[in-house]
């Protein structure tokens, strides 16, 4: 193994939060920081011929090579777990800036009661009467503490939005149920799709108050603190699954990279796939990874910082023996717990009219948010927390779309009977959709596979994932709720799809996969404290979705990069001053 | 060293321009170029060519509602990706052991998509070309729950609409069938126009619209 020069800050995973760190702490000290990433380098001009559904949206291009990793999963203690052989109900990114490349651009803030949501469901509920197996917690910082760092984040990306609650005036057309602002969005939002108007229109009819989603997805011309010039949206369509070719999506390659390549302390090292955190004494001493040429190489550093997706930083965590695995039998421990993902409950609605849907953009989605968090349920419905519910014109593509025909239109799913069908209905359906908080609870956690391996031979990471009677239920409410939006907004049809099945690992949902190193106020309860520093190495740094003790209705995005912000501000100001903890 | 495999397909089966009828019937108006193409194969032998595009043919057939997987060349994207890396798994988990498990978990086995089609191949029978179409049906039916059924209908789907790159989507007639304008760089002059009005510029490929030529997945050298 060749041991390289030290650095001071080693981080792992090349993505959103791993150059949000890098560039605060390149800008703010003289500190030598090196991000190890395992994919290969990106770049906004790599992505002007990527505009090819089937290689990047079928056979997913820009993903994490299962091959070579993927999880395994059971549905609970009692099932044995199986690999997963193919994406899939996640789609973990690869490459410099991850998931941050290929997501759609929602960008929103969550819930001021999400930070609290232990404290807040025992007010509102009672503890008695909260479920035995509810695992949710307080995440130790508030929303109020990180208003700040959601509004840097916003000013970095150029996020398009109405403003709904600014300084506690509720604003007509914006989310009159967001956390109070501070400030109006940096960009005004989007133009609307033909979905959109019908949503917005039908949602107000009913007495709902539809509002734009925030998003990262350029609406004009813009130029960020850091003084990044970015052009605005051109609605082609290819975002989900794609890296922007204009580079009006933002994604770190356009973002944050081209900060950090001016930066004299900022090494980005491609191809180098860490495969433990080396640590001696209840110090982290550095990362051992192997190199692009295949070679073994250890990375001596001051600081770690664990910056990938969700999976691997637990499976990091696991596999170099840091912190107290989860044992969910016994109910201790806190590595690996808290594993949540999101709660979906989908209607398809067809219209008389095309929408020429081919048209959109990944942030551009109309919702209603009567039923976030707990408003607007009387508990009746029997739900602790609800969603968001809305369309998305993120534009549809022939291969995905093809297929979406009424109910008995057809005795097969092939053949002219079939094809006639889907021809007729192609561009005249769309889908009315619940996004809901995932709860967490005891039976949902992460370990490492007692059997499968990746391409080195060390363990895969185990899923035990399913869902309660609770997720069932936020799911048929949705579509209560759709069936009476969709003839106001001029369908002509409108089926539930899926029903209280068990979690199936097929069928995409969304790529927001929570918990295993949770946030929070003690090391008995979480693995990191409400800085993101590891309770047991103070010079190991966790950031990301992993540390999110429960999901919020709200797509991770930009609540990663303020959580980053915010743990950066400890470490930088705090944490170097005086090594140590800082909570 | 195996033997080089073609499909030799008629010219003016393949492609072409989709037009209209007043009645909004669709007819399609083939290139003017008589005689045939010797399209070289990558993986079936001709004969198994010709039983996976009769099989995909009734999957999504030529009809009164318009071009179907023989016009868009649909056998010939199935063989380049079987081909290709996907054809050998290359972006699939393989590694053992293998078991059966729930549906809730995908496809588990161990076999490749290119054993998969060799294995369906096999059961539709060398003659399934000849058969007819009531037959075809029948056969096809038998097996429509099954992995391999499943998915040739979704390939033939794929090279209906993937980008010709691929070998599909002959002349875009799919995409002319269903008024798909391609991988157009930007809407953001028409986005919040056309409410409730089809709006279908014409069909135009990634290399048409770029001016370069993309290079497929299944064409890059490994």
């Amino acid at each position: 193994m060749d041991n390289l020069k030290p650095v001071d800050v080693a981080i792992v995973g090349g993505g959103w939060t791993g150059l949000m760190m890098a560039k605060e702490i390149t800008t703010r000290t003289g500190l030598t920081v090196a991000v190890l990433e395992r994919g290969i380098p990106r770049k906004t001009s790599d992505y002007a011929l990527d505009m090819d559904e089937l290689d990047y949206a079928v056979r997913l291009r820009m993903m994490q090579n299962i091959a070579e990793e993927t999880i395994t999963h059971r549905h609970s203690l009692r099932d044995p777990a199986v690999p997963v052989r193919q994406y899939g109900s996640f789609l973990p990114g690869s490459g410099v800036g991850g998931a941050g490349e290929h997501w759609n651009g929602a960008a929103w803030r969550f819930l001021p009661s999400l930070f609290r949501l232990r404290t807040y469901l025992t007010e509102k509920q009672g503890a008695t009467r909260l479920p035995e197996n509810l695992a949710v917690q307080d995440w130790g910082v508030t929303y109020d503490e990180l208003e700040p760092h959601y509004w840097r984040a916003e000013q970095m990306m150029g996020v398009s939005g109405k403003a709904g609650n600014l300084n506690g005036k509720i604003i007509d057309g914006g989310n009159p149920y967001e956390g109070p602002r501070r400030n109006e969005y940096p960009l005004p939002p989007l133009k609307k799709s033909h979905l959109s108007v019908l949503f917005e229109e039908g949602a107000r009819k009913l007495g709902y108050h539809p509002h734009p989603a925030p998003a990262a997805n350029l609406s004009e011309t813009y130029k960020n603190p850091d003084g990044i010039s970015r052009p605005g949206c051109a609605y082609c369509g290819y975002c989900e699954r794609f890296g922007c070719m204009i580079g009006a999506k933002s994604q770190p390659s356009n973002t944050l990279l081209p900060v950090l390549q001016r930066r004299k302390n900022f090494e980005l090292r491609t191809g180098c796939w860490v495969r433990r955190i080396v640590h001696k004494d209840g110090k982290a001493a550095g990362v051992q990874y192997i190199d692009a040429q295949g070679r073994e190489m250890f990375q001596p550093a001051s600081i770690v910082v664990l910056a990938t997706f969700t999976l691997n930083n637990v499976r990091l965590l696991y596999l170099s023996k840091i912190g107290t695995p989860y044992d969910a039998a016994a109910g201790k421990g806190t590595l690996g717990k808290n594993l949540t993902h999101q709660v979906e409950g989908n209607t398809r609605v067809f219209f008389d009219k095309p929408l020429n849907a081919f048209m959109g953009t990944g942030g551009l989605a109309m919702r209603v948010s009567d039923f976030d968090g707990d408003h607007g349920l009387n508990g009746s419905e029997g739900l602790l927390r609800m969603g968001m519910i809305g369309v998305l014109s993120n534009g549809s593509r022939p291969i995905a779309t093809f297929d979406a025909v009424p109910r008995g239109s057809a005795k097969a799913n092939w053949g002219s009977e079939w094809k006639a069908a889907a021809l007729k209905w192609r561009d005249r359906n769309a889908t009315i959709a619940l996004s809901g908080e995932h709860l967490s609870y005891r039976q949902n956690f992460m370990d490492l596979d007692p059997t499968y391996t990746d391409k080195f031979g060390d363990p895969l990471l185990r899923f035990t994932l399913d869902w309660t009677d609770h997720e069932h239920r936020q799911s048929e409410f949705a579509k209560e709720i759709a069936q009476k939006i969709a003839p106001a907004m001029g369908a002509v049809r409108a089926e539930p799809l899926g029903g209280r099945a068990r979690y199936n690992v097929i069928n995409y949902q969304s790529t927001h996969i929570q918990g295993g190193t949770v946030m929070g106020a003690s090391p008995e309860s979480s693995v990191v404290n409400r800085y993101q520093q590891h309770w047991d190495m103070q010079n190991l740094w966790v950031l990301g979705a992993s540390c999110m003790p429960q999901n919020a209705s709200h797509n991770p995005t930009l609540t990663i990069l303020a959580t980053t912000t915010w743990a950066a501000d400890a470490l930088i100001d705090r944490y170097l001053k005086h090594p140590g903890s800082v909570a | 060293m195996k033997r080089r495999e073609f499909l030799t397909l008629p010219r003016q089966a393949l492609g072409g321009l989709l037009l209209y009828t007043l009645t909004g019937e669709p007819f399609r108006i083939s290139a003017q170029q008589d005689g045939t193409v010797r399209v070289p194969l990558r993986f079936f032998t001709e004969a198994e060519a010709r039983v996976i595009s009769a099989a995909c043919e009734r999957i999504f057939p030529s009809d009164a509602s318009g071009p179907g997987a023989t016009e868009a060349a649909v056998v010939i994207y199935i063989d380049r990706q079987l081909a290709g890396p996907y054809g050998r798994d290359k972006y699939r988990y393989i590694k053992g052991p293998f078991v059966e498990s729930y549906p809730e978990h995908g496809y588990q086995g161990k076999e490749t998509p290119r054993e998969i089609y060799r294995q369906g191949i096999r059961e539709l029978g060398d003659g399934f070309a000849s058969l007819p179409v009531e037959a075809q049906n029948q056969t096809l039916a038998a097996i429509e729950k099954g992995h391999f059924f499943q998915m040739l209908r979704m390939h033939t789907i794929e090279g209906m609409f993937a980008d010709p790159m691929h070998g599909g989507n002959a002349g875009l007639i799919g995409w002319q069938l269903i008024g798909y304008p391609g991988p157009v760089m930007t809407y953001r002059a028409e986005i919040d126009k056309h409410y409730g009005v089809p709006y279908r510029p014409k069909p135009a490929s990634l290399e048409q619209i770029t001016g370069r030529k993309p290079v497929a997945w299944e064409d890059e050298k490994a």
